[in-house]
């Protein structure tokens, strides 16, 4: 088993589809961040089988949970804070995500326009649709990018 | 400030008092026929359209005001890659609205965040051509009476038309409207609007295959045109270009009442000789389209014109 250490100030990402953490890692500009990042792949999970985990030692006011919600809001946020859980966040679908994945219709004005905002609007929740704000191009929230 | 992008911007109350001054300018043209003096439309054509174009010129040149503009990419900054938003805040300082057609999906949607003037969707690809569908629904409503209670067939080109996807939309909002879907196999319409649209809204319809066996129930056929430009493949172009001719044989088969409609340009899909069927309403419907431009100008530049 492998250990990573506890995290003093910081978040938690648990519940993470397996696979998914690398992603989650680039779209939430860790990379960026200068901070203690750990990346758990594949973690044995009761719930899930197995599952991704990501800890992060920084404000979790850094964290764009927007974002986080349009990857999976099934993630659990663990706000960390003198070494203890201190509260769980609730992820929902944001209403509208801005650049966070692009338009695949070559027809779409987002094609060719310079320095526009790639936003991609919720259109049905329920079976959470997101449309191209410009040409109403639909994408999946767990289709492949 | 209101923009039109998509036929479903306007509540059907004020889809209705846009009609209503379509009307009231069809039957009194003389009363609005300096309304927009000293106004300008830019017509902003980065792909030709001869006859949208030119409704829109002569909806505003009835009203009293003056155009400019461009009719292909070429001719304008676009050609020296300027972009869209660069555009429209130039145009904004020239016009007082503008009418914009691009074959880029969404790009008068992009004008219309920059804009200082009402900027109006003229088509933007396979996406949307809110006009026609205010043409179509006016040209109902006039010739009709109503846009309710009524059996609508759509023909031909039910996957790539964009003028039936828009009209079903702006339809359904109407009550007791039925629609019939005529169309070959490989053009029928898709899920997203038999599904999302038809059934999650309860509206009846049925899919056919054969013309003849559906026209008796119908009180509107509306005719498209099968689009080359649609098809990747030569030979399923030719094999479904004429799937549909509409000939005088089979508007024997139709109500008295029924009316032919068609968003034109017509190739093969109507035979002449059906042109003089008092039934056969497109041409009307290209004088309606100008009307309903008319009337749309005056709501988005916020004039109104007083007395009889």
């Amino acid at each position: 088993m492998l250990n990573i250490s506890g995290i003093h100030e910081g978040f938690v990402l648990d519940h993470i589809q397996a696979g998914m953490s690398m992603r989650i890692y680039h779209d939430l500009k860790l990379d960026q961040l200068d901070c203690t990042v750990a990346i758990i792949k594949n973690a044995r999970s009761s719930k899930m089988g197995k599952k991704d985990i990501i800890k992060v030692e920084c404000p979790v006011e850094s964290l764009d949970l927007d974002i986080l919600g349009f990857i999976d809001h099934n993630i659990t946020v663990n706000v960390i804070k003198d070494d203890k859980i201190v509260s769980k966040m609730e992820l929902h679908l944001p209403k509208q995500v801005k650049n966070v994945i692009s338009c695949k219709n070559p027809r779409c004005i987002t094609s060719i326009e310079q320095e526009l905002d790639q936003i991609f609007l919720l259109t049905d929740e329920k079976r959470e649709i997101y449309r191209c704000k410009y040409c109403e191009e639909k994408y999946r929230r767990h289709a492949k990018r | 400030m209101r923009h039109l992008m998509s036929p479903l911007d306007f509540s059907v109350d004020e889809l209705d008092r846009l009609l209503d001054l379509a009307d009231d300018i069809e039957r009194n043209p003389q009363k609005y026929a300096h309304a927009c003096a000293g106004k300008k439309l830019a017509t902003c054509f980065y792909e030709p359209s001869t006859r949208t174009r030119l409704s829109f010129e002569a909806a505003m040149l009835n009203l009293g005001g003056s155009v400019l503009g461009f009719s292909s990419a070429d001719s304008s900054s676009a050609a020296k890659g300027e972009s869209v938003s660069d555009t429209i805040r130039v145009i904004s300082c020239y016009a007082d609205i503008c009418a914009m057609r691009h074959p880029k999906e969404g790009a008068p949607l992009v004008a219309s965040q920059k804009s200082l003037i009402p900027v109006i969707n003229a088509g933007d690809g396979g996406h949307q051509h809110p006009t026609q569908t205010l043409t179509d629904l006016l040209t109902i409503r006039s010739l009709k009476g109503h846009l309710g209670d009524l059996t609508i067939g759509l023909c031909g080109d039910l996957k790539f038309g964009r003028t039936v996807h828009s009209l079903i939309n702006a339809l359904i909002r109407y009550p007791g409207i039925r629609f019939v879907l005529i169309s070959p196999e490989e053009l029928r319409i898709p899920s997203y609007i038999r599904e999302d649209v038809l059934t999650a809204n309860n509206v009846p319809f049925t899919e056919a295959e054969r013309l003849e066996d559906v026209m008796p129930e119908l009180d509107i056929l509306y005719m498209t045109r099968v689009q080359k430009e649609r098809f990747f493949n030569e030979e399923d172009y030719v094999r479904l270009k004429d799937f549909y001719v509409l000939t005088r044989s089979k508007m024997e088969l139709a109500k008295r009442d029924m009316l032919v409609l068609h968003p034109l340009p017509r190739v093969n899909e109507i035979s002449v000789e059906v042109d003089d069927d008092p039934r056969a309403a497109y041409f009307r419907q290209a004088q309606y389209g100008v009307y309903v431009r008319m009337a749309l100008i005056l709501t988005l530049l916020e004039i109104e014109v007083q007395g009889k």
